[in-house]
Order: structure tokens, then C-alpha cells, then sequence
């Protein structure tokens, strides 16, 4: 602080505090909503202090939704998405930063301008690749003529086919590519003094020792930045779960239930438990958000920037 | 910047960066060509294949009023969203830089947003607005009947919009708050000693120095807005009331899942897709030129 301004102080304090009720606000009614019962959920104006049926509302919830095996299902994919992304991004900036070749930039742009395709632009033909993942390399046979090639020497018709609908993979792996977890990668990999590579030639180990030995280690806290970020990406994903798991019982994940939870519009409105349901939802990745602040703070600005 | 150092090897690099690569072709850049050969063609009816025919499909969706009344719906959802997003974690953050005391409090409950699912705010905020239950719904008691989203459309539309801003203010908060923190304190002070006040130097000084910031956010924000709407009007609304809140992605969705009219939700996808890669190119091109005053 510059000067002293005890009006404009507290006219800071007076709006923050403002502020403070207007993000809490949709926590607040969230909570409250998940501690009444129904007579009281249905009280206008809503009352706006606890009352004590939050454990049969949570009771209620867990068992409409069936969040039980939900839960494991959202945690299998996020940490799924979590890992994959950590993997891959690592790897691929690795390439292009340790290693002197040609096509380095050509495959930096190929990551980079996935950037420009969000999945909700291209939802429609996502799909059929799911539906079969090899579809690409099929469509290249048959062009290139492999595949008639083929019939005529053995008689096999080749009809390549992987059905990634209603499996954790099809879950998983499109969202695993990831342009952001690449340059959060790649921009501290530039960081690193050309020295340490030196020296980790001269002490005799090749490249895939000098990542696992010397890069990772270093890394540790750009990965926990990225770990947050991409957990709470992959445990909101709504859409792109939607789309490939018709399977809801098996494969649904907890986001996906919100909307069974919501009353129907002529039933009982019994918003306390869609509120309960809410509640254990959003529960983990606001967990992390607030106890992993520093790091996933820290992952947020880096790498947009 | 250019390493000295370089590991040499033939296939190794190759081989880090495949399995990427092959994410990235077989789950971007096809779908992406599929999508424009769907734009141009047309399945035939009695089977047969896509036969090509143009830009009769986009010809098609620009002839159709409905369409277009989605894409200004979408635009005035992106411009509302995006304003009160940022005006809202702008205003935060400018108070939050000041570091009176206790603010670490503050900040962090204002990252909040940012870890709440879409589909989740979404439900909670139906429930705030809806018109029979105890918050919104409250003004019924007086004037009864003027509170309705699930019949009034721009009721339904507000609904949305100001969901999506305040899932937004966690985000911009902590790239504003960032960008505050990054000019040197001697600006500040050298501004008190002329005399200007903290408001004036806030709008004198902070805003213009923060000015990148605020352009790559309003970017951010207003692709975030034409793309992520879908887990919202999913949950709040499905599109209605009589289709008052049927934006650009939900209609790509409906078209194409629900009507399983492939080229027309292609055609779609690729006036979105053209839409994001100009809102990205305009980004790179005055990131080049750097609105910068330090």
C-alpha cells in the first residue's frame, strides 16, 4: 500500500465482500439446499441457514444417481486423462526441444493448431471415429490399394475395426492429446541450461536417462500444475462422455447424472436432493482447486501465456 | 531460443512423439476432413454414398432464418457472458491487488468458479432462478407470473448467460490478478507522488498496463462462449423455451444426433470452426503487434 486511504479502504473491503457473496452465493444455496427436506426446499424465500437433513439428502442422491459406481467411473477417467496427458505432453515436448531434427517444427504446429478445433466443433465426425478408431487407417489401405492387394493374395477381406464406443478408452483417449500440456512442457524444457545436457553426456547417459534422471525430478512441480488443471478439466467433461457411452449404467460418469437429478416438471419438486447430488459432484475437483491453489495457479499462467 | 546442446538421434525423437501425433490425426485432423467432405456432400438417399454437391449445404443453412437467428443468439450470449465475466473478475482483482489485509481470503475463494462442472452451476442456478422455489422466485410473490424462465425466452437466456460468467470469474480473476501483479510497484508510486489517487491510478494506470491481459481474456472468452455452452443448456434448458436458447453448438448437437442430418450439422461445424480460427488469428495478429506500454 502507497498511502494511507482509510475511505477508499473500506470502500475495497465493501466491494470485495460483495464479491465474496456473489461467487459463494450458488456454493451457499448449493449446501443449504442439500440440508433441508422437502416441505422446507419448497419455502419461499428460501431460507438461508442450514437445517439438519443433509446426511438422507446425500443418502437419497447417492442412491437415485447411483453414484457409487459413477464415482469410480469419473475417477477412472479423469486420472486416466490426467496420466495420459502428463505422458504424452512430456514425451512430445521432450522430442522437440532435446532433439535436432527436421520435422520438429512441422510437429509443433500439428499440435498447435488442434488448439483451434475444440471438441465441440467437431463432435459429429469425433463420433464415427469412435465408433471405429481405425477407420483412418482403413480409409489409407483402401486408397492406396493395399486392401485390394491384400484380398488377392490371401482372400481376406481387410476390414479393420475398433470400437471405442462404451469403453473407458473411448473415454480417454481423445481427450489425452493435448496442445496446452505440451508448451506448459516444452516452455520450461527450454529453461533448462544447455550445460545440464553436457554434462549428462559427458557422465555417459544417453537421452532417455537424462529425462527420467534429470528432467523429470525437475519438472515436479510443472507436472502438479498440469495434474490439476487436467483433473478438473477431465472430471467436468460433460459432452464428449455423452456422446460415446450409450451404456449410461456402466460407463456413465458422475457430471452426467446432474440431469437425472433435476425434478421433472410436473413432479415432486424435491430440489434438496438434485442440491445433495450437486453437492458430491463438485465436491472433488473443488478439493483440489482449493487445497492445490499454488500449483494449479501457477499452471493456469504459464501456459496460456 | 536456440539450444546448444542436442541429443542426435535418428529414430528416438520420432518415436517420443508419435503417440501424439497419432492422437492429434486420428481424433483432429480427420474428424476435421470429415467434417468439410460432409460439408460437401450429401448422403444419398437409397444408399449409394456421399454424392457432391457443393456449397449447396451451406447455401441451405444461410437460407435458413432459424439459423441465423442461432447465430445472433450466440453472439449476444458471447458478448453478455464475456462483459460480465471480465467486468465482474476485473473489479475483483483490481481490489484484490491492493493486498489490504486478509485478502488471500478472498482471492482464493474467487478461483473457485473454476472447478465447478458446467452441468453442476448449470443445476444450481436452476434451481436459484427457477420461479416456483425461494430465491429468484421470490419476486412472484409480489408481482406474480413476471418470473418464468421455462416459458419467458430471454428469461431463459439471462438464466444461462449469467451462469456462464460466473463460471467464468475464477479464470479471468487469476489472469487478471497476475497481470496487476506484474507491473512494478515504482509505476504506482511515482503515480501517487503526481497525486493521483488509488481509483485514478486503477483506471490511469493499471488498465492500460494491463491491456494484454484484457485482450487475450477477451478472446479466450468469447471462443469459450460460441463453444462451451452445450454442458449448460444440456442441463438448464435444452434449447427452450421454443428454442430461445438454442445456441450454435447445441444446434451442431441436436442436428446431427438427434436428426441425424450429417452434412447439415458438418456445414455448421465448420461456420463454428471458421468463427474460431478468426477469433484466434485476430488474437495472434495484435499479440504480434502487442498492445504493450512497458
Amino acid at each position: 500500500m502507497i498511502e494511507r486511504s482509510p475511505v477508499f479502504d473500506a470502500v475495497s473491503y465493501l466491494l470485495m465482500a460483495i464479491g465474496l457473496l456473489l461467487v459463494l452465493l450458488p456454493f451457499w444455496v448449493v449446501f443449504i439446499g442439500a440440508t433441508l427436506n422437502l416441505q422446507e426446499v419448497g419455502q419461499v424465500p428460501l431460507q438461508l441457514w442450514p437445517s439438519g437433513h443433509l446426511l438422507e439428502n446425500l443418502q437419497a442422491a447417492w442412491t437415485r444417481a447411483e453414484l457409487g459406481p459413477k464415482l469410480v467411473n469419473s475417477l477412472i477417467v479423469s486420472i486416466g486423462v490426467t496420466v495420459g496427458k502428463i505422458v504424452i505432453a512430456s514425451l512430445s515436448a521432450f522430442s522437440i526441444v532435446f532433439f535436432h531434427y527436421r520435422a520438429r517444427m512441422f510437429f509443433f504446429w500439428m499440435i498447435f493448431i488442434t488448439l483451434m478445433l475444440p471438441l465441440e466443433v467437431r463432435i459429429v465426425p469425433t463420433y464415427a471415429i469412435a465408433a471405429n478408431a481405425l477407420a483412418p487407417l482403413q480409409s489409407i489401405l483402401d486408397v492406396t490399394g493395399l486392401t485390394g492387394l491384400v484380398q488377392q493374395l490371401s482372400g481376406v477381406q481387410l476390414a479393420l475395426n475398433w470400437n471405442l464406443l462404451n469403453t473407458y478408452e473411448g473415454m480417454i483417449l481423445p481427450l489425452i492429446a493435448t496442445a496446452t500440456g505440451t508448451f506448459l512442457y516444452r516452455q520450461f524444457f527450454m529453461t533448462v541450461p544447455d550445460e545440464l545436457v553436457e554434462a549428462s553426456k559427458m557422465d555417459g547417459s544417453g537421452p532417455m536417462q537424462f529425462f527420467v534422471d534429470v528432467l523429470i525430478p525437475l519438472s515436479r512441480s510443472n507436472m502438479l500444475a498440469l495434474a490439476t488443471i487436467m483433473f478438473v478439466y477431465s472430471w467436468n467433461q460433460y459432452l464428449w462422455p455423452l456422446l460415446v457411452t450409450t451404456d449410461r449404467e456402466h460407463f456413465g460418469t458422475v457430471v452426467m447424472q446432474l440431469k437425472a437429478l433435476v425434478p421433472a416438471q410436473n413432479g415432486t419438486p424435491d430440489w434438496n436432493v438434485t442440491m445433495a447430488g450437486a453437492l458430491i459432484i463438485m465436491l472433488p475437483p473443488l478439493l483440489v482447486v482449493a487445497f492445490m491453489q499454488r500449483w494449479f495457479v501457477r499452471g493456469l499462467i504459464t501456459r496460456d501465456k | 531460443m536456440e539450444r546448444r546442446a542436442y541429443y542426435r538421434n535418428k529414430t528416438l525423437p520420432w518415436l517420443l512423439i508419435a503417440p501424439q501425433l497419432l492422437l492429434v490425426f486420428v481424433f483432429f485432423y480427420w474428424p476435421t476432413a470429415q467434417a468439410l467432405y460432409w460439408a460437401v456432400t450429401l448422403e444419398q438417399p437409397w444408399g449409394g454414398g456421399n454424392a457432391f454437391v457443393g456449397f449447396d449445404n451451406f447455401m441451405l443453412l444461410f437460407a435458413d432464418s432459424r439459423y441465423w437467428a442461432t447465430v445472433f443468439r450466440s453472439g449476444i450470449y458471447a458478448v453478455l457472458a464475456t462483459g460480465l465475466s471480465m467486468a465482474g473478475a476485473l473489479t475483483l482483482a483490481l481490489f484484490a491487488d491492493r493486498q489490504l489485509k486478509g485478502t488471500r481470503l478472498f482471492q482464493s475463494v474467487y478461483i473457485w468458479p473454476y472447478a465447478i462442472a458446467a452441468p453442476a452451476a448449470g443445476v444450481a442456478f436452476r434451481f436459484m432462478f427457477s420461479p416456483q422455489a425461494g430465491l429468484v422466485g421470490m419476486i412472484n410473490q409480489v408481482w406474480p407470473g413476471i418470473w418464468d424462465p421455462s416459458v419467458i425466452g430471454w428469461q431463459a437466456l439471462l438464466m444461462v448467460i449469467v451462469c456462464h460468467a460466473w463460471l467464468g470469474i475464477g479464470y479471468n480473476f487469476v489472469f487478471f490478478l497476475a497481470a496487476l501483479q506484474m507491473i512494478p510497484r515504482t509505476i504506482s508510486e511515482a503515480g501517487a507522488m503526481d497525486g493521483a489517487r488509488p481509483l485514478q491510478r486503477m483506471l490511469d494506470l493499471q488498465l492500460p498496463l494491463i491491456a494484454p491481459t484484457t485482450f487475450f481474456l477477451l478472446i479466450i472468452n468469447l471462443i469459450s462462449s460460441f463453444t462451451d455452452s452445450f454442458g449448460l443448456i444440456d442441463t438448464m434448458t435444452e434449447g427452450g423455451p421454443v428454442g430461445a436458447t438454442e445456441l450454435m453448438v447445441y444446434k451442431i448437437y441436436f442436428d446431427g444426433f438427434k436428426g441425424l442430418d450429417y452434412s447439415g450439422a458438418a456445414a455448421q461445424s465448420i461456420v463454428l470452426m471458421v468463427l474460431v480460427i478468426a477469433l484466434t488469428f485476430i488474437q495472434f495478429k495484435w499479440v504480434e503487434r502487442r498492445i504493450h506500454y512497458t
